[in-house]
């Protein structure tokens, strides 16, 4: 606390003046700070372990622990070579293929949803002819871990290529002195190098994707076990039982909060 | 110095945003109605009959389950009407002293209906087809009252079509949905072979065949309307329910499906 008050007269200086910065992000602070709070507050209770611990609850964490694993993996083997490619490569329109990885992260989740729709679904236009030889998508899980590599996977590819182009280039030259070759190159060397920004995108992903929720009830619907992830089982819930809503929302801050406290960490030894 | 076009026009929205609402109509008042999401076109055009009747008066909705208005109004939404697709929601507002005991009234009554995609890719021709194993079904959750009905109804034709039948039907559920527009529209799209609705929906919505089911196996919802305690356009929420149960307000009702609680 003392290192603290130390900080903060070094940065803010005596008297009056340091409430001018100090008072906004105060505000801010609450209005992020008192409805987590709340919600916490909210949940405890008598029901709160049986709520827990209801077989929708543990279903839906299930599913959810699943799925954005499977869509984490999936972004890590497709999107790290893609993330290398755009900060090493040197092609035309690279401006535009970064843009179209940039659009998924600031697009609404139910534009996300649509879109897949559109393309996936029974009468898309890829989904018409997946639909001819058996295949249908909207409603499986596979649906699910769809809608979250479509909003989640960009983050893993924008951290892994900021990571990529902080390698100095000298190193990639004395590797080609010394007669390794593209993939070794990439393999042997990047990776290792730039592996704290590929953990802390993967990370990124991975709770993105635990907390999708727009495209996922749009694209792959809503049925326990199969495709009721934690963040759809909380807006169900508030149809009907609030309290295992509440409960599944504490929980799933509880995961967010440790997901987050380890890219922290790999942010720090970055540094 | 040159701005990207992108950066005009967003300058340009955020002013006409700005004159919007710095702008407002002279003694206005609004009326905010909390109505079940099967009412959305319905409401949509009584209410601007009933802007229409009365000047300066603006009606806003806000459609969704009724489960889920239930819970917004618990927790303080500042509501001056509720009109709801079953007793149970009002029921529990009125033990929460949100609405008054007696208040409410039924102003109609809506019918289940089975619809399915314009060219009908399941092939379905009755009733018992709902049963076919591997169709593709899309219903309202168990916990808004369409949902509860589908169910009811099922369970009827259990009874009727003999024992299992329900049971097949629930395995070929591939998503409960939160509101039954969300059911229209997913059979609509065809993503769903068939889906359980209101007959109003049926009507509201295109490109949709549709099933009938028989009295005897139908559950007929009752909707329940009523002013709530803190309103405070206490006087204009009872003259919009007035309008409701009105000839002109039960015509708009019948047309789009809806069966009037009152003969005229």
């Amino acid at each position: 606390m003392t290192k603290f008050r130390e900080l903060s007269r070094h940065v803010l200086g005596e008297g009056y003046s340091k409430w001018i910065l100090l008072l906004p992000s105060l505000i801010l602070l609450a209005f992020f700070a008192v409805p987590l709070i709340a919600l916490i507050y909210r949940s405890i209770g008598p029901d709160f372990f049986a709520n827990t611990l209801s077989r929708q609850a543990f279903q839906a964490l299930k599913l959810s622990l699943v799925t954005s694993s499977i869509t984490t993996i999936l972004a890590v083997i497709f999107g790290t070579p893609m993330a290398y490619l755009l900060a090493r490569g040197k092609f035309k329109r690279k401006a535009w293929l970064e843009l179209i990885l940039d659009l998924p992260i600031v697009l609404p989740p139910s534009v996300a949803g649509l879109a897949l729709l559109a393309a996936f679904g029974r009468r898309g236009l890829f989904g018409a002819y997946l639909n001819e030889i058996g295949i249908s998508i909207p409603f499986t899980t596979a649906a699910v871990i769809m809608a979250q590599m479509f909003v989640a996977a960009p983050l893993h590819v924008r951290s892994a290529r900021i990571g990529f182009a902080h390698i100095d280039k000298q190193l990639e030259e004395a590797a080609y002195v010394e007669g390794a070759n593209q993939w070794q190159l990439f393999h042997e060397v990047m990776i290792p190098i730039a592996i704290r920004a590929l953990a802390s995108g993967a990370i990124l992903t991975w709770t993105r994707a635990l907390g999708e929720f727009g495209a996922t009830i749009l694209f792959a619907g809503n049925l326990e076990g199969v495709t009721q992830t934690m963040p759809v089982a909380i807006y169900i819930g508030f149809e009907r039982n609030l309290g295992v809503a509440l409960a599944l929302s504490v929980l799933l801050i509880f995961v967010s909060v440790v997901l987050l406290m380890i890219t922290k960490q790999l942010d720090k030894e970055e540094e | 110095m040159k701005l990207p076009p992108a950066l005009i026009l967003f300058f340009c929205l955020f002013l006409t945003a700005c004159h919007t609402f710095a702008t407002p109509k002279p003694q206005s008042r609004t009326l905010t109605i909390f109505a079940a999401a099967s009412l959305t076109d319905a409401f949509t055009e009584i209410g601007t009959a009933f802007e229409s009747f009365n000047p300066g008066v603006t009606t806003t909705f806000n459609f969704a389950g009724s489960q889920a208005l239930q819970t917004q109004i618990e927790e303080g939404a500042p509501v001056d009407v509720f009109a709801s697709a079953s007793g149970r929601e009002m029921d529990a507002l009125v033990i929460g002293n949100f609405v008054a005991a007696e208040a409410a009234q039924v102003f109609l009554t809506n019918e289940l209906i089975v619809i399915l995609p314009a060219d009908n890719p399941a092939m379905l021709g009755s009733l018992e087809d709902l049963a076919k194993p591997g169709i593709k079904l899309v219903f309202a959750s168990e916990e808004v009252p369409v949902g509860k009905y589908t169910r009811q109804a099922l369970d009827l034709m259990d009874t009727s079509f003999g024992h299992g039948f329900k049971d097949m039907v629930l395995a070929n559920i591939v998503s409960n949905e939160e509101n039954v527009k969300q059911v229209v529209t997913k059979v609509q799209l065809g993503e769903a072979d068939a889906g359980i609705v209101y007959v109003s929906d049926s009507i509201a919505g295109s490109n949709l065949n549709s099933i009938g089911i028989s009295a005897n196996l139908n559950i007929a919802a009752k909707y329940p309307i009523a002013p709530l305690v803190k309103s405070k356009n206490a006087e204009l929420a009872a003259q919009f329910i007035e309008f409701i149960l009105s000839a002109e307000g039960q015509a708009v009702l019948a047309k789009w499906g809806f069966a009037p609680a009152k003969k005229f």
